[in-house]
């Protein structure tokens, strides 16, 4: 039933849109009424008033429609009044288009649920197939691909001839082709053509068209489907492989970058450090906290959000880093037992603060907008998020491997943890150089919190999923040496995620376990041992 | 050897056990609770959530939520005559602590009834002290069925009030034929997607169509699980994902999800642990359309929700806190134990117990909830609709309430069990065999 409600309303849009382009005058009673029909809150109602809207070629309609679809379209169920709210934030009545000052008290915004939101889909990709922005048309042709509605034929036939644009050609020739494989009186030799348009596209949704167009085929039609169908799934399957790969490298930098402080503090000073975790966690806040700053007073600002909080996140899981080193940690150098004891409780305690400052519940971070979203790269899908924050990771992995090497305070670093006393009665003030160098893990962990912020809860419990991880990367590279870190933490997230698909989320984590358990007992002192006198210290 | 540990331990009494120990004492301070104070002629109330560890974060609201009920009821004069005084422990997100808790709310505080409980384990940890003890609990989230025990209220939903239609739902509506069911690895999402697998199957979908997947606890990296659903969505047919991912695990998967590009109107993910709470976390513009069943939402018009999220919003100090589910659970549990000791004068656990199946009051959706012998309760199941501002919109609903089933009908082996605490005083009556007793406790 809602099928056939849904092509004949394609239908009628596609035929008034082609009317409207010869500039037909608007009418406007049925519009007014139609448009009134927003205010009953009803679905039904909805849908109807939506295909009304749609196809009266009234300039408003396009507003109209993309304001329901985007949340900012309002109506008063007294009056019958409907208002959109505009990006700028002026606002008009959706009648008669003109400017009103204020919405009415009791104005709510129209509802949606999916069906409708579908409804809304296609009735913008029709209204927007002959659209003046290039990427608009792309997206109008994808939604055609993905509906293939026969009534739509002319329109895509009469932009691909005059299409200019690469890319939006592209996508009107691969509509045209969707159509015309479900067009039951298409001649074999089009529908042949079109399977290997389709065919050449090779991605998923191109198989699903060919999956659901596969019965009552004609023969030859048939079998080239059934021969598309599997080139695209053995190309799929290559890509997959690839996909894997890519999954482990932004699982391996997301490991990297929490142990990255650890095989400071650990690693270097040998600090059993449990409250690494709670630096990542105070890391994260920060970041909340900069980003509602930047909210309340400066809202331009919000995409250089995190730019900020990285500094600021470095300072202040710094700052905590000293203050603890030197209030608790100096005193039991030596000591593992009681230092894992030590910072364990201490993990305890920054939790519960957290937890009593900002509550328990997770706090919001929103991705700047450089950060959403995703692009295909063949036929993988690669998230900016992941993308950026493997790039971060690397650049903290190249800073910090620079300062260690280059720097003053990186040669005392060393010079401390390779020989406390020949460093001491060389002139090197130990204590400042040991806080310091507890202040630097905690400020890099502190960094990872700001980029793990982007792709996880941002919770006082935050850093307990991270610190088994961290201690298994920095454990398994070798303590002591920050390339064992990486190239642990790599091999690591790429040997979970080509488990993860045979063996599930859980085995997959338990056979990781298993493994390095295993490698342990082959190699006590991980992947790079260190040699020479630090060892035995 | 063994010199060099002890010497460890006595120097770890000196410095690394104070630190540690200050640690814990702090801790534990910051908690927004003061130890009860003996009184005679108050009823004492148990309450029973973790206030640190993972489950915090759920379980810090449901705490304040009894609290603030005590405090509403006091100011209409209590119960018989005498204040009610909550006694607040915290079991620490850690399962035998539970137990160990319940057993001092009972015996030292004699409270008369306990409020708590939010994982199936720790409600199992419990269930031995509350029987041994002889005292009440109710339990306020939706959980996976399967118990009726004589000590315990479920006023939260069963997998028939809650999953089932649900399911329902997205097979008329959005006509979905082939289905995700993704889950936390443990009790519950396990038996909620048993019973969903045999349920759907039973309405002809086969095997082929139904994906299932486990992740871990707080699972973060949600890209191949995401990668998966995408390519098992792009075989022609509709396709949903049904959810029972809990907790911290879920704003990864959404905003992965969003990520990559899934919309509600490709693929809509229908959640069973949701909810206003969860969604604070979540920017949701790249979420609305995405389904949550519930039997609860905090958009809901009526006038007594209205009151509830105006009383709450000025009880908590915070004009933004939202409600959610198990709050409304909460609510209806606590008038439904007050209208029982009201009509047997006395707050003796026998006596409440006798009582309260049959006893009615008022859900915060329009509806009047009623205490069935199984000892769940009569409830409406909603689906919303995730909204831009990260409230849910309700777009179906079932035509009445719907009473809860201790034992799920589409398991062998549950089908023929009832929960009857009124006429068969048994918590697993096998209608076959007529006896009490069968699988189960």
């Amino acid at each position: 039933m809602f099928g056939y409600f849904l092509e004949r309303f394609r239908a009628l849009v596609l035929s008034v849109l082609l009317i409207a382009c010869f500039a037909l005058p608007a009418f406007a009673g049925p519009f007014e009424d139609a448009v009134a029909k927003f205010a009953n809150d009803e679905f039904s109602d909805t849908a109807e008033a939506i295909e009304a809207v749609a196809s009266s070629g009234n300039p408003l309609a396009f507003p109209i429609i993309s304001a329901l679809q985007e949340e900012r379209l309002s109506a008063d169920p007294e009056s019958k009044k409907v208002f959109i709210t505009q990006a700028d934030g002026k606002i008009i009545d959706a009648a008669t288009g003109a400017v009103v000052d204020k919405l009415p008290d009791n104005a709510a915004s129209v509802r949606l649920n999916n069906r409708l939101r579908r409804t809304v889909e296609a009735a913008l990709g029709s209204l927007t197939l002959l659209s003046p922005d290039p990427a608009k048309r792309v997206a109008a042709a994808q939604s055609v691909f993905k509906s293939h509605d026969e009534n739509a034929l002319p329109v895509v036939e009469g932009a691909l001839a005059k299409e200019t644009d690469k890319a939006a050609k592209q996508a009107f020739t691969e509509a045209r082709a969707a159509i015309i494989l479900f067009k039951s009186d298409a001649s074999d030799n089009d529908k042949l053509d079109a399977v290997a348009v389709i065919k050449a596209r090779g991605d998923q949704e191109a198989l699903a068209l060919l999956t659901s167009a596969g019965s009552d085929q004609p023969p030859l039609v048939a079998q080239a489907i059934t021969g598309a169908i599997s080139s695209i799934q053995s190309n799929l399957a290559m890509w997959s492989a690839v996909q894997n790969a890519w999954y482990g490298l932004s699982l391996g930098s997301v490991l990297l970058l929490a142990a990255i402080g650890l095989a400071i503090t650990f690693g270097v000073m040998g600090v059993i450090n449990m409250a690494h975790g709670e630096m990542v966690m105070i890391g994260a806040y920060t970041t909340f906290v900069v980003q509602e700053v930047i909210r309340t007073r400066y809202p331009g600002l919000f995409d250089y959000s995190l730019l900020i909080a990285v500094p600021l996140a470095f300072l202040v899981a710094g700052g905590i880093g000293v203050a603890i080193e030197r209030s608790i940690i100096r005193f039991l150098y030596g000591r593992p037992l009681e230092t894992l004891l030590a910072t364990w409780g201490l993990s305890l305690v920054l939790q519960q603060a957290v937890r009593t400052m900002f509550g328990p519940t997770n706090r919001e971070v929103g991705n700047p907008s450089w950060m959403s979203g995703a692009f295909e790269l063949g036929q993988i899908t690669i998230t900016y998020n992941r993308l950026w924050i493997l790039c971060f990771t690397l650049a903290v992995f190249v800073i910090l491997l620079a300062m260690l090497g280059y720097t003053a305070l990186g040669l005392e670093m060393r010079a401390v943890t390779q020989n406390r006393r020949m460093a001491a009665s060389m002139g090197i003030a130990t204590s400042r150089v040991d806080a310091l160098t507890f202040g630097l893990g905690s400020g890099i962990a502190g960094i990872a919190g700001v980029a793990l912020s982007q792709i996880d809860n941002v919770s006082p419990n935050l850093g307990q999923s991270y610190i088994i991880d961290s201690f298994m990367v920095v454990v398994f590279g070798g303590v002591g040496n920050l390339w064992g870190t990486l190239v642990g933490a790599f091999t690591l997230g790429i040997a979970n995620k080509f488990l993860e698909p045979v063996a599930g989320a859980v085995l997959g984590k338990i056979a990781i376990l298993v493994l390095i358990i295993l490698f342990i007992q082959k190699r006590p002192r991980g992947l790079f041992a260190l040699k020479g006198r630090a060892v035995e210290a | 050897m063994i010199t060099q540990l002890t010497h460890d331990i006595a120097r770890l009494s000196r410095r690394g056990w104070l630190a540690a120990a200050a640690g814990l004492v702090l801790g534990l301070a910051s908690s927004p609770f003061s130890p009860a104070k003996a009184a005679d002629d108050t009823i004492k109330v148990g309450v029973l959530h973790s206030l640190s560890g993972t489950m915090a974060i759920s379980e810090t609201t449901l705490k304040d939520t009894i609290l603030f009920l005590i405090d509403e009821q006091n100011k209409k004069g209590g119960v018989l005559g005498k204040k009610l005084e909550a006694v607040v422990v915290d079991p620490a997100s850690n399962w035998p602590l539970f137990a160990e808790k319940a057993r001092e709310l009972i015996t030292k505080d004699k409270v008369a009834v306990v409020f708590g409980c939010w994982t199936s384990v720790s409600r199992k940890s419990v269930l031995p002290v509350f029987k041994e003890l002889n005292n009440i609990l109710f339990y306020p989230v939706q959980y996976e069925g399967e118990e009726s025990e004589r000590n315990v209220f479920y006023t939260g939903a069963a997998p028939n009030q809650q999953a089932i239609p649900a399911v329902d739902y997205l097979m008329k509506d959005e006509k979905v034929k082939r289905w995700v069911l993704a889950g936390t690895d443990y009790v519950y999402p396990r038996t909620t997607n048993k019973i969903l697998e045999a349920y759907l199957k039973s309405k002809g979908v086969k095997q082929e169509d139904i994906m299932i997947n486990y992740t871990p606890f707080g699972h973060s990296d949600w890209q191949t699980i995401v990668a998966d659903i995408k390519k098992f969505g792009s075989a022609g047919k509709k396709t949903a994902v049904v959810s029972t991912i809990n907790g911290d695990a879920n704003v990864p998967f959404y905003k992965e999800l969003g990520n990559q590009g899934i919309k509600a109107t490709d693929i809509p993910v229908v959640a069973f642990s949701v909810g206003e709470e969860e969604l604070a976390g979540i920017d949701t513009k790249p979420l609305v359309g995405h389904l949550a069943a519930w039997n609860y939402f905090e958009s809901i018009k009526t006038p007594a929700n209205e009151k509830f999220i105006k009383d709450w919003q000025a009880y908590t100090k915070n004009p933004k806190r939202v409600t959610n589910d198990p709050m409304e659970a909460y609510y209806i549990g606590f008038n439904m134990w007050v209208k029982a000791v009201e009509k047997v004068k006395s707050t003796d656990p026998d006596k409440v117990i006798d009582a309260l199946p049959g006893i009615e009051a008022p859900n915060l959706t329009g509806g009047v909830s009623k205490m069935l012998p199984n000892h769940h309760i009569t409830k409406p199941v909603f689906i919303g609709e995730i909204k831009g501002n990260g409230q849910f919109d309700v777009v179906w609903k079932t035509p009445g309430l719907v009473a809860g089933d201790a034992w799920s009908k589409e398991l062998e082996g549950s089908r023929d069990l009832i929960g009857d605490w009124v006429g068969k005083k048994c918590g697993n009556w096998n209608t076959k065999t007529n006896k009490c007793g069968g699988q189960g406790s």
